[in-house]
Formats: C-alpha cells, structure tokens, sequence
C-alpha cells in the first residue's frame, strides 16, 4: 500500500507544480489545491498506513491492543484540511475579485507592483 | 429570491425552523460523549435559518435570527475564549484544562455541567453566525 | 500554572473575538484595538520579566503533558520577539486612529488586526511544530485580508503573488512535518532535538532533506534570497499601519523559526547549513540594497531595504556563535523599531503631500522640520551610525564574524550599510531637502476625528527607543547576550520542557 501512496503523493505534488508554472490564475490555483492535498496525503503515508484496526482501548485493558492505527496523524491531516479549506477559499475570492478588477486571468498582466 | 414564493415550503419552513434549532441544540448538548457538539449543531442550526430564507427573504432570515451573525460569531469567540481561563482562575490549573461541575436538577436528576460545553457553545454560535454571515451575504448580493 | 505565557496569546483572541461582538461601532473597537494592543504590551514585558528572573517557563495546555500535549514555551528569544509584538502592535494601533480610513475599519480592521496578533504571538510562544503550523496559518489568513483592505487594483496584484507563495510555504512547512513525525513520531520541539540528537546514522540524509524544506518553507516567510520576490512585489500597496506591520512583523516571524529550528533542533549537519546560511544571508542583503538603490518611490525603498535586513539576521544565525546570534536577536529587535517606524513617516509625508513618488515629493523639510529629524533618526539607525542602535547591532554581528575570520562577509556587510546610507540620503534629498515641485498632487482629504498628532506619537515614540538602545546599548547587549546563550546551550530548553532526565 505504501509504494502506491507514494506514487501517488508524488504525481500529485508533480501535477502541482506543473499548474503553478502556468500563466492562467485559475490553474495557478488548482496547482495550490494539488499541493495542499498532496501534503496532507504525504502526513498520512509517512505516518504508516494500517488497515482495519482502529485506536480503541477494550473495556478493561489499559492500553490498545499492539499495531493499531496511530489516531494522531489523522487530527493533524483533518486539521491541515480545514485550514487549506480556508486559506483556498480565500484565494479563490481572492482571483474573483482581481479577474473583475483587471480583467485578465494571466499573471503577466499583474506585474504594475512588480519591480 | 423568487417573486412568489412557495406556500408549501413558506409553511413547512414556520414549523421547520423551531424544529430544527431546538434538535440543533440537542445535538449541541448530547455532543461530549456522543456523537454531536457545537460545530454540527451550528451547521444544523443554520441549516436551519437557510431553510428560512429560502422560504421568505434574507430580511425575513436576519429577523428571525434576532442577532446580527458578525455580532454571534465576536460573542462566540469571547465565550470560547473564557471557557478556557475558568479554570485558570478558579483552581490554578493550566489554560484550557477541563472543569466539571456536578449539578442536581429536579426530575432530571444528576447532570455534569463542564468547560467544554462552554467552549462548544462558543463554538456553535461561531459555527451558526460565520455561515449566516455568508449565507446571508450571498443571498443579499443577489438581491 | 503560569498565566504570563498564555496571556500574550490569549489577550489579542480575547480582544479580537470583542471587537468582533460590537464590529458596529467604530468608536469601541478603537478603544478596544488601543487597550487590547497596550495589554499584550504590557503582558510583553511582564513574560520578559519572569523569563528573565526564573529562566525558560513552560505550561501545557489542558494540563496534557509533554511531549504528547502541546506546550507554550517561553525562553529569553520568544519573550523577547513577544514584546516587540507589542511593541510594534500598539504603536500601529495608536498610529490607526489617526491612519486608517472608516472605509477600512468598516470592513474590519481592528478584528484582523487582533488575529494577526495572536497568530503571531502563538508562533512566538509554541513548543510544538504542528501548533507553529496552525499559528502562522492563523497569521497568515489575517495578513491576506489586511493586505487587500481596500481593494485597489495593486493590492490585488500585490495579494495574489502573497497568497500564492506564502500557500506554497505553508504546503512545503507541512510537507516537512508530515517526513518529521513519519520518522521520529512526535512533534515536540524539545522532544525532536533529542531525537534527532540520537538518531541513526542512516537518518542523517533524510533529516538533512528534512531541514531544508523548513528553511525553504521559512526562509520564504522571511524573505531571504532567492525566496523574497513576493515582498517587494506586496508590501508597499496596502494602508501604511498595515505595511509598518507586517515589515515590523511578519518577515521576523520567519526569522525566529530559522533561529529557533536551526539553534535547538537540526544541530547535526552544521557546516552545511551555516555555509547556506551565510551565503544566503550574505546575498540577501547585497540584492535587498541594490534593488532600493534603484527606486524611486517611498515605500518600495523600505520594502526592499526590509530584504537587505533580513540578510544580516540570516547571517547572524549562520554565523551561529553566541556573539553573532545576540548581534542578529539586537538587529531584528532594531529593525523592527525602525523599519516601523520609517513606514510611519512615509505614512505621514503622504498625508502632507498626497504621493509616494519621490520626485513628486519635496520641501518636506520646510513644511515639518520635526518630521525630518525623526525621520534622520530611524534612518541614520537603519544605516548604522552611532550612537543610534543600528550602530550597536552592526558593531555585535560584524564583531561576532570577524571573531570567526569571515573577513568576505564582513567586507560585504559594511558596505551594503554604506549602500543603506545612500538610499536613506537618497530619500532625504528628494523628499526632505530639495523645494517642492511645482506640480505636486494636492493631499488627500482628511477624515475628521483623525488628529496629525496621533501619527506622531508612536513616530516619537519608536525614535525614542532607537535612541534609548542605543544609549543603553550595554543593557541590550547583556540581554541579547543571555538570550544567545540560552539558543546555544539547547540543554536549557530541553530541560524547561521535558524535565531533567529525557
């Protein structure tokens, strides 16, 4: 299962940077969603993937059983996904509102502020 | 919005709304150990409000709410923030460490009041007045 | 229980949720930004205090223990960068009464500004790297919508590139994260320099790879070279008490994660990350001033000059011998100070003359010569000329690298400050000395209820303490000292956090 997420972690981060190199804002900001998943993919194959055994304690026992999944990595990613959710919406308000103000979806037609 | 809006839906939304805020609040209490809390009750219970605006209008919506969204989501954080210094300056405990209070209630019996229903409910009105804030928004803006 | 770590957190979200309640009223989230931002201050110099007296102080938050729950750790570096939080927060509070429309308070100024605060302080304040994550991503947000208040066309330019790389920094900070806790499993700061510290030698690639993504991802948030386009490119269009903000701010965030990563926890492969360091640091500052020398407009002079300054911070860290550090920890304290407060002056030679352009400026000196005075104190100190207290923090860091025989490097950084001094003269001329040119473009209409004087105070103010470090430059020193020997030592933190025995 690994070598796979790993493949797919690195076309992800691949496809992503591949939008960003674009012209269009619109793919510019696909590139970001990409990136930010393949992040998030990555927290999680790093971490270890385990199938079919959830992190709970037996009634009674003290502590899990051994080779149970490590619940921590999937509060990390919930929370990075909330956050990119977020963050994205914002840039994507954010390209709405420059598109009508310079009516252009192509980074080479924003360089006034540039030097 | 439309100009004449569906009866059916105008009614069922009058009887709606309460339902659906009241079973808000349910899932707003139950949520500690059981499935729920304050973030999916705030979704229901704007859920709730939508219904409502699709039904009337978003000044229908804004009314039947009382409170302005921006005004419940300042009042939530400030709330939130407060449940986790009580026991702070109650006990001396370290910031956001849970406080439970055992209250007896007639007829209910025994009931575990605690920081963290505090901070939920914080988090609920948060929840319920940033998507009212958009709902609304968006709604206006196509008026 | 220690209140006093929490608190620099807690006022700002507590303040911000507030002014958020009565968002209505414009007069009571003036009075709550002016009190709230005082509070953090004062709470600022309550924790440097007590870290100062009692060494390191820690708390858990929820009373979950170390290294499994969160900490907020404040060691000499945080106290410090947390004071000039505040710092830096009440004098734009006081100078945004008098500077920001009511179009941009209406749209919720003070809130964001609040939040921004928090994140900051939260990025000052956490031992734990997915929390530093949460934080600069709670900076972060509030910074884009501060940055497009308003809503003119630059702005918008200006943001997109913002968000975009700093989305890009936050991905690669989060990517490093996710290869830390697959292959140590934690998250703790303290925790992670003990393991890395004892970590197999087949480790020492993948932890180098590791370490360079978070000086990508913060070098980035700090602007060092070749990572620094966005700044020039951003900072120069929103309103002047968010530009002063985020140039007194933002950017030192990025440089106190290089120093707190770099000094406690990626301590292993040291030659190679001084030498990028260094380098980095070095070319950074020589790019930042030559970029300024070739503007001519107010803001974008600063904007570039906050690039080349950020170099010597960089360069302090690289050099990363107590010396050196306490120079870079006086020369971010410093610039911060300011840099601010340089902003604060175009702020108000705008409101006189109504243009950034320096060739539209002029007769500055006629028209307010107090003005011009404190605008020669925070620029004769950006350049470093004594007694003012960029002398004293050029002095510590070129003292510190000569001390290592970089003699190239120490070359390289008197002359980009005699390259600063030309800028600053450059400005001094154009806008301040040389008659006002007959074509000027009138002021801007001025909002009632927004007292020059009010821009004036912190100005005064924040001259005032360049001069005061600079005076009592030996006080700092010994400060900054004690600091860099706490980053030195990493036992220190270690111990504060997880007990004496890990």
């Amino acid at each position: 299962m690994e070598p796979l997420m790993a493949y797919v972690v690195g076309g992800l981060y691949a496809a992503a940077i591949y939008m960003m190199l674009r012209r269009s804002i619109v793919k510019l900001v696909i590139g970001l969603i990409l990136l930010s998943n393949a992040a998030n993919l990555l927290i999680f194959t790093a971490a270890g993937l385990v199938r079919g055994t959830p992190p709970l304690i037996a009634e009674g026992a003290q502590v899990p059983p051994p080779g149970v999944a490590d619940p921590l990595p999937q509060a990390l990613v919930l929370t990075a996904i909330v956050i990119a959710f977020g963050v994205l919406a914002f840039a994507v308000v954010l390209i709405h509102r420059a598109y009508e103000i310079v009516k252009a979806d192509d980074l080479d037609q924003m360089k006034s502020t540039d030097t | 919005m439309t100009s004449m809006p569906s009866l059916i839906l105008s009614t069922a939304a009058r009887v709606l709304l309460p339902l659906l805020v009241l079973f808000s609040i349910f899932l707003l209490l139950r949520g500690h150990d059981l499935p729920g809390g304050g973030f999916i009750g705030g979704l229901v219970g704007a859920s709730g409000y939508t219904l409502y605006l699709f039904a009337f209008d978003s000044s229908a919506a804004r009314a039947a709410l009382r409170m302005d969204p921006r005004t419940m989501v300042g009042l939530g954080l400030v709330i939130a923030t407060l449940s986790g210094v009580i026991g702070t300056f109650v006990r001396g405990e370290p910031f956001f460490t849970s406080q439970w209070w055992e209250v007896y209630v007639p007829i209910f019996g025994e009931m575990k009041l605690s920081s963290p229903l505090i901070f939920d409910l914080g988090v609920y009105m948060v929840v319920l007045g940033s998507v009212m804030t958009i709902v609304l928004t968006l709604a206006e803006a196509e008026e | 229980m220690r209140p006093e770590i929490a608190l620099p957190i807690l006022i700002p979200l507590f303040f911000g949720a507030l002014s958020l309640a009565v968002w209505r009223s414009r007069l009571a989230q003036r009075w709550l930004a002016v009190i709230g931002t005082g509070a953090l201050l004062a709470s600022g110099i309550w924790l440097l205090f007590a870290t100062l007296n009692q060494g390191p102080l820690v708390t858990t938050l929820g009373d979950w223990q170390a290294p499994f729950g969160i900490v907020l750790v404040s060691d000499l570096l945080g106290a410090i960068m947390v004071l000039l939080a505040g710092l830096m927060a009440f004098s734009a509070a006081v100078y945004s009464l008098a500077a920001m429309g009511e179009g941009h308070e209406r749209f919720g100024y003070y809130p964001l500004l609040h939040m921004l605060l928090a994140g900051v302080c939260g990025a000052f304040l956490t031992g734990d790297i997915f929390n530093l994550f949460v934080w600069f991503e709670v900076l972060l947000i509030a910074s884009f919508a501060l940055l497009i208040l308003g809503g003119e066309r630059a702005q918008m330019e200006g943001a997109i590139k913002y968000v975009t790389i700093n989305l890009i920094s936050s991905a690669v900070l989060l990517t490093a994260i996710g290869l830390v806790y697959g292959l140590v499993g934690s998250l703790n700061m303290a925790d992670l320099a003990v393991k890395f510290a004892d970590a197999d030698a087949e480790h020492t690639g993948l932890i180098t790879v590791i370490a360079m993504l978070f000086m990508i991802s913060f070098g980035i948030k700090a602007a060092a070279f070749p990572l620094f386009f966005w700044l020039p490119a951003s900072y120069h269009t929103p309103p002047v008490a968010v530009s002063a903000l985020f140039a007194g701010l933002l950017t030192k965030v990025g440089v106190y994660a290089l120093y707190r990563f770099f000094t406690l926890i990626f301590t292993q492969d040291a030659e190679l990350i001084q030498t990028i360091l260094i380098w980095g640091g070095t070319i950074t500052m020589v790019v930042g001033v030559l970029g300024a020398a070739a503007h001519f407009e107010f803001r974008r002079i600063l904007a570039f000059h906050s690039v080349s300054q950020i170099g010597y911070m960089i360069l302090a860290l690289g050099l990363m011998s107590p010396l050196a550090i306490a120079g870079g920890l006086i020369y971010t304290f410093h610039h911060s100070v300011v840099k601010t407060n340089l902003f604060f002056v175009s702020g108000v030679s705008y409101r006189l003359r109504g243009t950034h352009e320096l060739k539209e400026l002029g007769g500055l000196y006629r028209a307010a010569p107090w003005l011009s005075l404190l605008f020669l104190i925070s620029a004769l100190s950006l350049a470093g000329i004594p007694p003012l207290s960029g002398f004293f923090a050029k002095f510590v860091l070129v003292r510190g690298a000569l001390d290592l025989q970089f003699w190239v490097v120490t070359g390289i950084a008197l002359a980009v400050g005699l390259l600063t001094l030309f800028s600053m003269t450059k400005i001094w001329a154009e806008a301040f000395w040389k008659a006002a040119p007959e074509n000027a473009p009138t002021p801007p209409p001025v909002e009632p209820g927004q007292p020059l004087y009010l821009m004036y105070l912190p100005i005064i103010g924040l001259a005032a303490i360049a001069v005061l470090m600079g005076i009592f430059g030996e006080a700092v020193f010994e400060l900054a000292m004690l600091a860099a020997e706490q980053l030195e030592d990493s036992r220190i933190y270690i111990e504060a956090v997880l007990g004496e025995n890990p």
